[in-house]
């Protein structure tokens, strides 16, 4: 079943320098249950095509739909989960309660919220520090507290913009690992975007390469890999084949912009 | 003492080295502000020799004494300054201690507030305290409906996008208008409506206090970060949810910032706000009086109370500040 469905997808913001070309006729069908990955340089939309997706950012043509419903209605019915790049964790609330915030507003009961808080940070592996505020928790812990927030109202979709982007190689190793694991328990689709070739091809089943001006996508590739990848899949002949032609495709785009 | 170095023979004995440590650092932030204060404080010594030389010379007159100029007369034409200089041994004599001094000097004003604080009893009709205190009530009763309005204006500035175009330039111009003349209207104007007491003077406080916390909330109420404010439309939060559980929260410490000058602000409405009323109680009726009286001694004493509580207001959101910005994870 399609989840998300994009055909020929344009935005264009206009700006004092005139008008910036985020997307050119993008078109992309994702599956339920998939992991897309989404790289390229900086300026390629990857961003602005979660965004729009997420409905926080409105195409200026094409059409778009996510569950079958418009991005908006998808936002007004919970359909997704957004992860930021920076944690995003308000300072005045512990752990246990930025995680409830969402499930507050979406009115959630008391004892619900708890539940699924405690669920979501079993979760991300964060079980003690439910009562911690945001500073006594490094950014790599910061980041999985924010997933489980994106996790706890169990939306069907989960966005992911560069989460683990400002964390250290070793950081991120293991949230990598972690994120493959938690996505095989749930099942829920997920979109990444990242700027990091083996990161893309090691957590994805399929790896959309953009180019910028104007972003657009180069290439769709699936993924030969199987669904249980250890760390060191990395250093097999298959994944070092994708990984080179992910790098294919993003020097392709980078020749004809 | 600051300059022994604890390395020095003997210096670290008696006590422990953290606490001579903590007192060298109080010692080195207070040192510049005492230096400042000292010379303020002899800078107001010399400046009461010209100030009070007529008089001076006046008293040493009738003490016997020979003045150049000899005659009241011919003195009255002379600057202050010409006089010290004419005769200096009777200009400073006598400037320091004058019933009615043109400008009293600092021990006088240190005397006379010890007075009509310490010494008298709280009911007393000369007690500084008591004064304070009546001055107080309109001030925090201001401050409070200044704040509420002020963070009211604020908010709706924020949310809505014709009062963010209209307000500001009204409270910019509430502000333009001397709160001297503003003052005696809405004295005379809410008393004709039946309303008299605290109330009007609460008002004058509240009308000079909403406005830095508007200027400052408004900002604050802006300050999230765009990827937060993200979050909570990602989350299909209303307007309402998002200023209770980001706005606020954020605006912080931008509101203590401008509850301080809020509350200076206020007491400054309260004590104008005496002036018009006939001048019976207050720190600003005891200003009043002593024009009225020539009591100098008196109007500085005022004026230094006033700045005590002012002070003392002002620190007392200063802490409040600390407290609450470290339990929320805001510094």
């Amino acid at each position: 079943m399609t989840t998300i469905s994009a055909k020929s997808l344009d935005l264009t913001f206009q700006t004092g320098d005139g008008p910036v070309h985020a997307l050119r006729d993008v078109s992309l069908d994702v599956a339920e249950g998939e992991f897309v990955s989404f790289i390229g340089p900086s300026g390629c939309g990857k961003t602005t095509f979660l965004r729009c997706v997420a409905a926080l950012e409105t195409p200026t043509g094409g059409t778009l739909t996510v569950n079958g419903m418009s991005p908006d209605d998808a936002r007004k019915a919970r359909a997704y989960g957004y992860v930021f790049q920076a944690a995003g964790l308000f300072p005045w609330r512990t752990i246990e309660r930025n995680i409830t915030l969402p499930l507050e507003i979406m009115g959630y009961s008391r004892e619900e919220r708890r539940a699924r808080a405690r669920q979501a940070l079993e979760l991300v592996e964060l079980s003690g520090f439910a009562a911690k505020l945001p500073w006594q928790l490094s950014g790599g812990m910061q980041q999985r507290a924010s997933i489980a927030r994106a996790l706890a109202f169990d939306a069907p979709i989960l966005l992911m913009d560069e989460p683990f982007g400002a964390l250290d190689e070793i950081v991120r190793d293991r949230l990598n690992a972690e994120l493959l694991d938690l996505w095989k328990r749930t099942t829920k689709t997920m979109l990444f975007v990242t700027h990091s070739i083996p990161e893309a091809v090691y957590l994805s089943t399929k790896i959309v390469v953009m180019s910028p001006r104007p972003g657009r996508i180069t290439d769709v590739i699936d993924s030969p890999l199987p669904k249980d990848r250890p760390l060191d899949i990395r250093d097999t002949p298959e994944f070092l084949e994708v990984a080179h032609r992910v790098r294919e495709g993003l020097r392709e785009g980078m020749a004809d912009a | 003492m600051s300059d022994t170095p604890l390395s020095a023979p003997g210096a670290g004995i008696g006590r422990s080295g953290k606490v001579a440590l903590a007192l060298r650092g109080t010692a080195r932030r207070a040192g510049p502000v005492l230096a400042v204060v000292v010379a303020l404080i002899g800078l107001w010594y010399l400046a009461c020799i010209p100030m009070n030389a007529q008089n001076s010379l006046l008293l040493a007159e009738r003490a016997g004494e020979t003045v150049t100029p000899a005659t009241a007369a011919e003195r009255r034409s002379m600057s202050g300054l010409a006089l010290a200089l004419a005769s200096p041994g009777a200009a400073v004599e006598h400037a320091f201690a004058q019933d009615r001094p043109r400008l009293p000097s600092p021990h006088q004003v240190a005397v006379e507030l010890w007075d009509s604080t310490v010494d008298k009893k709280i009911t007393s009709k000369r007690s500084l305290v008591r004064h304070a205190g009546i001055t107080l009530a309109p001030t925090l009763l201001g401050f409070v409906i200044g704040s509420l309005a002020g963070i009211a204006l604020a908010v709706g500035i924020v949310h809505s996008r014709l009062m963010d175009l209209s307000v500001m330039p009204w409270a910019i111009a509430s502000q333009t208008i001397p709160i001297l003349a503003i003052a005696p209207m809405i004295i005379v104007v809410l008393n004709s409506v039946g309303i008299q007491g605290v109330l009007p003077k609460a008002i004058i406080s509240a009308y000079l206090s909403f406005f830095p916390v508007t200027v400052g909330m408004v900002k604050g109420l802006r300050a999230p970060a765009p990827a937060d404010l993200d979050l909570m439309r990602t989350w299909n939060a209303s307007g309402l949810r998002t200023l209770v559980s980001l706005r606020l929260p954020s605006s912080l410490p931008y509101l203590f910032a401008s509850l301080k000058i809020a509350v200076a602000a206020a007491l400054v409405g309260a004590i104008v706000g005496e002036f018009p009323t006939g001048a019976v109680s207050g720190l600003g009726a005891r200003l009043l009086a002593g024009s009225y009286y020539g009591q100098t001694i008196q109007i500085w004493s005022a004026l230094f109370g006033a700045a005590i509580v002012a002070a003392l207001l002002v620190a007392a959101i200063g802490l409040t500040e600390r407290v609450t910005l470290k339990r929320m994870g805001l510094t």
